[in-house]
């Protein structure tokens, strides 16, 4: 039987915020030679912050798994440090503060969302609601008045003095579609239709739903040049496509169409093109020092080649030289300065807070929680491989946050969300199944 | 649903390979190609952030280089040259993207990157100090240096100064001229620095070149001191006293022209080999050529160092005496003409050699390597070869002598010291001013100093021989280093 493992989490807990501590002391160390003024409230705000997620989770969710809230806690304390960073060498967009209050909106985020959905089985009855919620979500920044440009992306909307991006919720809300409507129709999916050559094709009604919205979705965050987004949600429908009906051929036919509508894409619009031709060729001068070529793309290399294996050590590198370096570009500043001990440490974070989610979906007693958690967390994989594949050269370069050390708060608090309703899940499979009542007198026999 | 969603775990896992494999490349393996690129402004930055080491001379009391704090974050360290010109070709300068001189070759103590330095570095890094070099102190007598480039400006020409300790190799002086200021050169701004730059490598006098051992040119008359150690060395029974044949005029062997002593004068007929470098007769030096035969020459111009690369640790371009075209080619590279080509420092160790009782020891500009106040490493004087026996190299010298008391260098002559010494024109192309050379060393008993001097196109009229231009500087040098 698992057992709860409280004392573990907090001690794990206290182990992150301290190495966060330890990070945010050296950076004042290594810029000012002393340790940092604010230093002490920084401590007791990111530790109350946690101490106080951390007292939700064991009164709310007490069988949840215990390592999600240290990992998560210990990579949005990087980013801070690394935003804090940023923000004392000048960088007048970078602010810690900001970056802080949203993280604590975030736990607040994480929080609500434990005690309010006791059950995350809710969400599927949900399932239309959520899918037009994903949608609705998408198209608001379209809209006149409320929606703005930043950056030459139609993605944020304006509320008040605060920007939100909108497709940062939506990813949620259709992953949570997603699951609900496959679970409902895999039956269907997997066996009813016609065999056209080697491939089981669905009747067009069981599918029709999902590739609407899913098509409907692509088309708004293409038009918006959000490439990011779309490969995203493109992913998650592809690989939860596959988790409900086991069929390899959907990864097949979907492999096929992203090759191409990326072809189609790369003719139609010049701008994919051209972060194709960046990302083969971002060493050549010519694109170096074309306007938007490859000049970002070199600097994050750049950073890492100079960082090497140990880092230059917090607050001794160059690592505000990256255009961005405090939200697309954070992942090669923390290289540079941590090099590539601290990269591999992340890196390895991540892949723990992604298979502590996979284990939750492999443990998970109903379908609907099983692609849940499985969907939610390859979208939060597969969100790390699309940005820091771009950012460090790997694949071509589409724009996305790294989830939890960008700058970013509408990132930061649909991540919060995420990680609350895979910690919901994880309650939910590690819970000790209800004992059977052994009052065989009690027993009732149902008459007609 | 278990089975896919464990592909699925195994394709995040592939993902997460990728990514780590990928960082590791980028890290570890092209690390050091991403650094160094020239578009990676952290590399200028970082040269700029160390503490380089100065550069000295006399035994670290006089300062070359040094490095002033700016207290600025960017480029916090820069360069300073105190005493400029006269020392820029050996100095060399530190810019932003490229380096020159000891500056360059030096550069891996001086910025504390070499591997004799690691453990200081590692205490530096962790005790949170800037990075500091290591000082290098080089075997100038900056007086010595001082008055060459002085003397050598002063005739308005260009040429270079060499001077050596014969018994050491150590270099006492080095200057070429025209000289420049390397301190606009050393700013930490890219584009000011390439101006400055810019305006100096179109400089039609070539300023940036060191003429003292990247440029060759023809030896003249200096180079019969070659000639005459071959002869000698060829056959045990001659001495400064044996008769050489010395007519007025050589017919060259195979064409219709004749070798001219200098200026036709007469040298008699017949002459000790003592006469004919007294007053500098060519003809028999040209016939002593063609007598000993190319490969004799060439082993013995070889012997005091000719054709071999060097490293001071400057890099030496190699002189060459020729190619062995012909009988007539040979008679005139006897007396360093046809396409014999030496550098200034190729010259002065041959006067170095002659005055080391035959051995030319391998010149050297680094005197030691100091860090935190104490040596580190230093140079031990090394021989290069034994060009000719103790014998022959005494017969020379007393040739030499003769050459300042009674021939052609006497404006080298210092009171109550016996200087030898050998001038040297050398005719360019038709038409067209002479090289003035002079090659000496003193004190003849105990040899301190051996000093080449190399006016470029020095002999503007049919007076000044080396004798007239470029002995009076040889004089000077010998004097500052001799300190009188």
């Amino acid at each position: 039987m698992t057992a709860k493992r409280r004392g573990a989490q907090l001690g794990m807990l206290a182990f992150a915020v301290l190495i966060v501590m330890g990070a945010y002391a050296s950076v004042g160390l290594g810029i000012n030679g002393k340790v940092p003024s604010g230093m002490l409230g920084y401590g007791l705000g990111l530790g109350g912050l946690m101490l106080a997620a951390y007292l939700v989770l064991a009164r709310w969710a007490p069988w949840a798994d215990p390592l999600l809230l240290p990992l998560v806690t210990l990579v949005n304390g990087i980013g801070l440090v690394m935003i804090y960073r940023i923000e004392l060498a000048g960088e007048r967009l970078a602010s810690a503060a900001s970056q802080l209050m949203w993280t604590a909106l975030g736990v607040v985020m994480f929080s609500a969302t434990l005690i309010a959905l006791r059950d995350h089985r809710v969400l599927q009855r949900l399932t239309y609601t959520a899918g037009f919620a994903g949608l609705g979500l998408l198209v608001l920044p379209m809209l006149p008045f409320i929606g703005r440009e930043i950056n030459g992306a139609r993605i944020w909307v304006g509320v008040g003095p605060f920007s939100i991006q909108p497709a940062e919720f939506a990813k949620l809300a259709l992953v949570v579609f997603f699951a609900g409507y496959l679970v409902a129709k895999r039956d269907v999916l997997a066996l009813a239709g016609r065999r056209l050559l080697f491939i089981d094709l669905p009747r067009a009604r069981d599918l029709g739903p999902i590739v609407i919205t899913w098509v409907i979705s692509l088309g708004v965050l293409v038009l918006q040049k959000d490439l990011g987004s779309s490969l995203l949600l493109f992913g998650a429908f592809i690989v939860m496509l596959y988790i409900a009906t086991q069929r390899t051929s959907w990864v097949l036919i979907g492999i096929l169409l992203f090759i191409g509508g990326a072809f189609v894409a790369g003719q139609i619009f010049s701008h994919v093109e051209a972060r194709f031709d960046v990302w083969l060729h971002a060493e050549d001068q010519r694109l170096y020092t074309a306007v938007g070529g490859s000049e970002q793309l070199m600097q994050g290399q750049f950073a890492m080649g100079s960082g090497g294996i140990l880092g230059t050590g917090l607050g001794q590198g160059y690592p505000y030289r990256i255009p961005l370096s405090f939200s697309d570009f954070i992942f090669p500043a923390v290289g540079e300065e941590l090099g590539l001990t601290g990269l591999m440490a992340i890196l390895m974070v991540y892949a723990l807070i992604v298979e502590r989610g996979l284990r939750t979906a492999l443990a998970a007693r109903d379908p609907f929680t099983k692609l849940l958690a499985g969907g939610l967390s390859f979208i939060l994989a597969w969100q790390v491989f699309i940005i820091v594949g771009g950012v460090t050269r790997l694949i071509p370069l589409t724009g996305l946050v790294t989830p939890f050390m960008s700058a970013g708060g509408s990132a930061l608090l649909a991540n919060w969300m995420l990680i609350a309703l895979l910690v919901r899940m994880s309650d939910a499979a590690r819970r000790p199944p209800p004992q059977a009542i052994q009052d065989e007198g009690m027993t009732q026999v149902m008459q007609r | 649903m278990n089975s896919p969603l464990k592909r699925v775990a195994v394709a995040c896992l592939l993902m997460f390979g990728l990514l780590m494999a990928n960082v590791t490349y980028l890290g570890a393996v092209r690390a050091e190609g991403l650094r160094e690129d020239s578009r990676n402004v952290r590399m200028l930055y970082a040269r700029y952030n160390i503490d380089r080491g100065w550069i000295t001379a006399d035994n670290g009391k006089t300062t070359l280089a040094k490095t002033v704090d700016t207290g600025d974050k960017q480029f916090r360290f820069e360069r300073e040259y105190p005493l400029g010109k006269p020392f820029t070709h050996v100095v060399g300068w530190f810019a932003p993207e490229s380096a020159a001189g000891i500056e360059a070759a030096m550069s891996r103590y001086l910025d504390g990157t070499h591997p004799d330095l690691v453990v200081r570095r590692a205490i530096d890094m962790v005790s949170g100090k800037p990075a500091k070099g290591a000082s290098v102190d080089l075997t100038l007598n900056t007086k010595a240096q001082e008055i060459a480039y002085k003397d050598l400006a002063e005739t308005g020409k260009r040429g270079a100064v060499v001077a050596l300790e014969p018994k050491t190799g150590k270099i006492l002086a080095m200057v070429s001229v025209p000289s420049y200021d390397p301190n606009p050169l050393a700013k930490a701004n890219k584009a000011t620095v390439n101006k400055a730059y810019n305006k100096l490598d179109k400089d039609g006098d070539k300023p940036l070149l060191n003429r003292a051992i990247n440029l060759t040119f023809a030896p003249g008359s200096t180079f019969k001191t070659v000639t005459a150690a071959a002869y000698l060395s060829d056959d045990g029974s001659r001495d400064e006293n044996t008769q050489v044949d010395a007519p007025d005029s050589l017919p060259l062997p195979g064409t219709n022209i004749s070798l001219p002593n200098y200026h036709g004068e007469s040298c008699g007929g017949r002459a000790t080999l003592l006469e004919a470098l007294t007053i500098s007769c060519n003809t028999p030096f040209a016939i002593m050529g063609m007598d000993v035969g190319y490969d004799k020459l060439k082993e013995q111009a070889e012997k005091f160092g000719v054709g071999q690369p060097l490293k001071i640790p400057l890099e030496v371009s190699p002189s060459d005496i020729g190619p062995d075209e012909s009988k007539a080619a040979l008679a005139k590279t006897a007396i360093g003409q046809q396409s014999n080509q030496m550098t200034p420092l190729q010259m002065a160790m041959v006067a170095a050699g002659i005055a080391n009782q035959g051995t030319v020891m391998k010149p050297y500009l680094v005197n030691k390597i100091m860090a935190d106040g104490s040596e580190i490493d230093g140079t031990d004087p090394d021989e290069l070869d034994a060009a000719v026996s103790p014998e022959v190299a005494s017969e020379l010298t007393k040739m030499m002598v003769n050459v300042v008391e009674r021939g052609t260098g006497g404006a080298a002559r210092l009171p109550g010291i016996t200087v030898a010494g050998k001038t040297g024109t050398a005719e360019t192309l038709p038409g067209k001013p002479s090289h003035a050379w002079f090659i000496s060393f003193a004190p003849v008993d105990d040899p301190k100093v051996a000093v080449a001097v190399f006016v470029e196109s020095g002999s503007a009229g049919n007076d000044a021989t080396g004798g007239a231009v470029a002995a009076p500087i040889a004089h000077d040098v010998m004097q500052a280093v001799l300190g009188r």
